[in-house]
């Protein structure tokens, strides 16, 4: 990499791809192929993809580092290559035009990358560049100089606690799994990332998937555990592509298999593809998964670092958990623990999405306030609207009030206020969301997702969602809130596993902050935000209306009729309510009431 | 057939493979899991067919009925929820006139999916066509691809 004296650094994560990410790239080779430019630039240059770092809204991301100064491109498109290749390659003149605005800066400037310091920069197909940056020398390191109880110890002391939710010290959780008897030990990585709306272990696995597996190798030596395996999603087809070739290409550098760095320790991991089920997240469903049946929970103890896949000690850490591990290694418990809360330590990677600004990956440490979040890294609320709420930790988490922003985000605040930081999924909600209709979002998530091997999940997660529906559609009764209440709390005391005890907690926190909302669907059989379809009515205001038929086309249910450049009208009765009258108007014609 | 059946199984010997992974490459071939799969790795396996069933219908991602020519996976997580993945989804199905509980047309050019995130919530709402991700999208600008791709929604638009 050294050797060239310009890099083009092209973004291809999932997002950089859907926006045509290979299609720049191949525009820049091309153009460097190209006889016009002289030798001596096409010799010196290399372009080639990279991971996610984070802006995927601004998609694509082109790094042009030349002459010791990086310059940051947005929206680019292959036709916009030739210039940046003439004017800024050959004639060392950056296009000003092109380049990221303010956002771009703000959105990295509160941020503090560890897991995510290599995504965006090095080659994720390619050892060589994680191994310039100091890649798997932390391994080899760790497995000669140090005793497995001592890297127990030194990840004990930097205080990092499992990134995939429940926050469980991992430290402990190795040192359990060092201590439990067993002939045979496994490693499972858990990359079955089933939160909607949330994509940190799909951009850590596509941007650096080798810090993944050197914090696999550093945890089973300290374990004691000679197999590994990831389960990650068969939806994540570009992830699990590069993560076959990273384990591949670490084979072959002997990083794993047998007597891996010249020492006397077996290590090798396998790869299982999920098969789409959100329960297959808690642990005990996921060895049964990699044993090839239903993913259905059992009841915990025996715990999995006592009897496991196959019955033998397993520990589950998460994507992220590991991928901090190699970086705590090479620069030591303190420096982390330097970083984040007194109980929360280190760093976490949100995924921030909805109607934000700017959305995309983040890290930031521990602690740092939601207001920080939103309103420095993520740029605010987009097109000058006002925040509701700020939902974390997905299907298990809640909703954060627009009065609550000054929180500190970590493992004990958010719990708190009824939330959780959970995996790391960061929905920001605007005034045109509806809270109830969220609330029934995430039970209709849950109930479907349930696996139904415990009564309390498969029944009561049915029944929340059957006086959630009736309350969207205008037909709630008051007694329905009490009763919402009363059964959330029973079925989080009595399911069986981490699914069904936190399914109601969307419920229950909306519950709590916009009640206001609920009695406006069950009093006044409203829904003030205009989301639940049942509670609206659209017409067309007569006075506004141009007559240019717009509506009229986009009407899937012939519901509109008018004749051209005369107001037009809306047929109550043969009306879906489905907004695609009111999208369509470019006049604000249409009302929804 | 048979010889596929037979291909499968081997690999799935050769890499102490589960049920699962034999399931997935089962499709990965046919594009759903023929009852005729089924029947031959019970016998072949000595696995009851009832554990077959078990999984099959246990994970969202396996399906017994053949998918259609062009596959149209709408995103339904919680970025794409908020942003109006069922407007989309909504006019899909009533532009492809699906039944229901159907998720191909009756002349099998397209199916219908949904799934839970495809994890590119920055640019949500997103549609998959073909695998082919489409983010920021719309329903028109969706219409407009699967016309390009013809089918039943071809003289309609």
């Amino acid at each position: 990499m050294m050797k060239y004296k310009t890099v083009i650094n092209v973004c291809m994560g999932t997002g950089g791809m859907a926006s045509g990410g290979a299609e720049v790239l191949q525009a820049f080779r091309e153009e460097l192929e190209a006889a016009a430019i002289p030798a001596e630039v096409k010799e010196h240059c290399l372009s080639h993809r990279v991971g996610c770092r984070g802006l995927c809204a601004k998609d694509v991301l082109v790094d042009v580092l030349t002459d010791g100064s990086k310059t940051t491109y947005q929206f680019i498109k292959p036709d916009m290559v030739p210039r940046i290749v003439e004017e800024h390659i050959i004639g060392k003149s950056p296009v000003a035009e092109w380049q990221v605005g303010a956002d771009y800066e703000n959105f990295h400037q509160k941020q503090i990358k560890i897991v995510l310091s290599d995504c965006g920069k090095i080659d994720p197909e390619d050892p060589d560049d994680y191994h310039a940056v100091g890649g798997y020398g932390t391994a080899r390191d760790v497995l000669t100089e140090w005793l497995p109880g001592e890297v127990i110890d030194e990840i004990k002391a930097s205080g990092l606690r499992g990134r995939g939710g429940a926050g469980f010290p991992t430290g402990l959780k190795w040192e359990l799994g060092r201590k439990a008897r067993g002939d045979i030990k496994y490693i499972v990585c858990n990359a079955d990332e089933g939160d909607p709306g949330a994509f940190m272990d799909r951009a850590v696995i596509e941007g650096n998937p080798h810090a993944v597996i050197e914090g696999m190798i550093i945890a089973a030596y300290a374990i004691g555990a000679n197999y590994g395996y990831v389960y990650i999603r068969a939806e994540y087809p570009l992830a699990v592509e590069r993560l076959n070739l990273a384990i591949e290409k670490a084979r072959r550098r002997l990083f794993l298999g047998k007597n891996i760095f010249g020492t006397t320790f077996d290590f090798d991991i396998k790869v299982k593809l999920g098969a789409g089920a959100f329960v297959c997240g808690e642990e005990t469903a996921l060895i049964a998964s990699i044993e090839g049946q239903r993913g259905m929970p059992r009841p915990k103890p025996p715990f999995p670092v006592n009897k496991g896949l196959w019955q033998r000690p397993t520990v589950i850490n998460n994507v992220e958990t590991l991928a901090n591990v190699p970086y705590i290694m090479r620069r030591g418990s303190r420096w982390y623990a330097s970083f984040g809360t007194e109980r929360s330590r280190g760093t976490k990677v949100f995924a921030l999405t909805g109607k934000i600004k700017n959305p995309g990956l983040i890290e930031v440490p521990m602690g740092i306030t939601l207001r920080e979040i939103i309103e420095e890294i993520g740029g605010g609320i987009e097109g000058g609207k006002k925040l509701k709420a700020v939902q974390t930790g997905g299907p298990s988490g809640g909703c954060i009030p627009a009065s609550m922003l000054d929180i500190n985000v970590d493992y004990e605040s958010l719990a708190k206020v009824g939330s959780i930081v959970g995996s790391g999924g960061m929905i920001v909600l605007d005034e045109d969301n509806c809270m109830v209709n969220m609330a029934k979002y995430f039970i209709q998530f849950t109930q479907e997702e349930s696996c139904g091997k415990c009564v309390p999940c498969r029944i009561g997660t049915k029944r929340l969602l059957e006086i959630m529906e009736r309350i969207t559609k205008g037909q709630g009764k008051e007694s329905d809130l009490e009763l919402l209440e009363t059964l959330s709390n029973s079925v989080k005391v009595t399911s069986l596993c981490g699914l069904g005890q936190t399914a109601p907690n969307p419920v229950l926190s909306t519950l709590k902050y916009f009640r206001d909302e609920f009695d406006a669907h069950i009093r006044d059989k409203k829904c003030p935000a205009k989301v639940c379809k049942e509670l609206i009515t659209y017409a067309i205001i007569e006075e506004a209306c141009k007559g240019c038929g717009a509506c009229l086309r986009a009407c899937p249910a012939g519901a509109i009729t008018g004749e051209k450049k005369k107001p037009h009208t809306i047929d109550p009765e043969k009306c879906i309510r489905c907004g695609a009258c009111f999208e369509a108007c470019k006049f604000k014609s249409v009302g929804r009431d | 057939m048979l010889e596929t059946f037979k291909t499968i199984e081997e690999k799935y010997r050769q890499n102490e493979g589960n049920i699962i992974s034999l399931l997935q490459d089962t499709q990965e071939v046919f594009g759903y899991i023929p009852r005729e799969a089924i029947d031959y790795f019970s016998t072949t396996l000595g696995v009851a067919p009832s554990r077959f069933f078990g999984v099959v219908t246990f994970y969202a991602q396996f399906r017994m009925k053949p998918t259609g020519r062009h596959k149209i996976t709408a995103c339904c997580g919680t970025a794409c929820h908020v942003r109006g993945s069922d407007r989309i989804l909504n006019s899909l199905r009533s532009e492809l006139k699906l039944d229901p509980d159907e998720d191909t047309t009756k002349d099998g050019e397209f199916t219908l999916e949904q799934v839970n995130c495809v994890g590119a919530c920055s640019i949500a709402p997103i549609v998959v066509v073909d695998k082919k991700v489409y983010g920021k999208t719309t329903s028109d600008k969706i219409l407009k691809e699967l016309r390009t791709l013809g089918g039943p929604t071809h003289d309609e638009i």
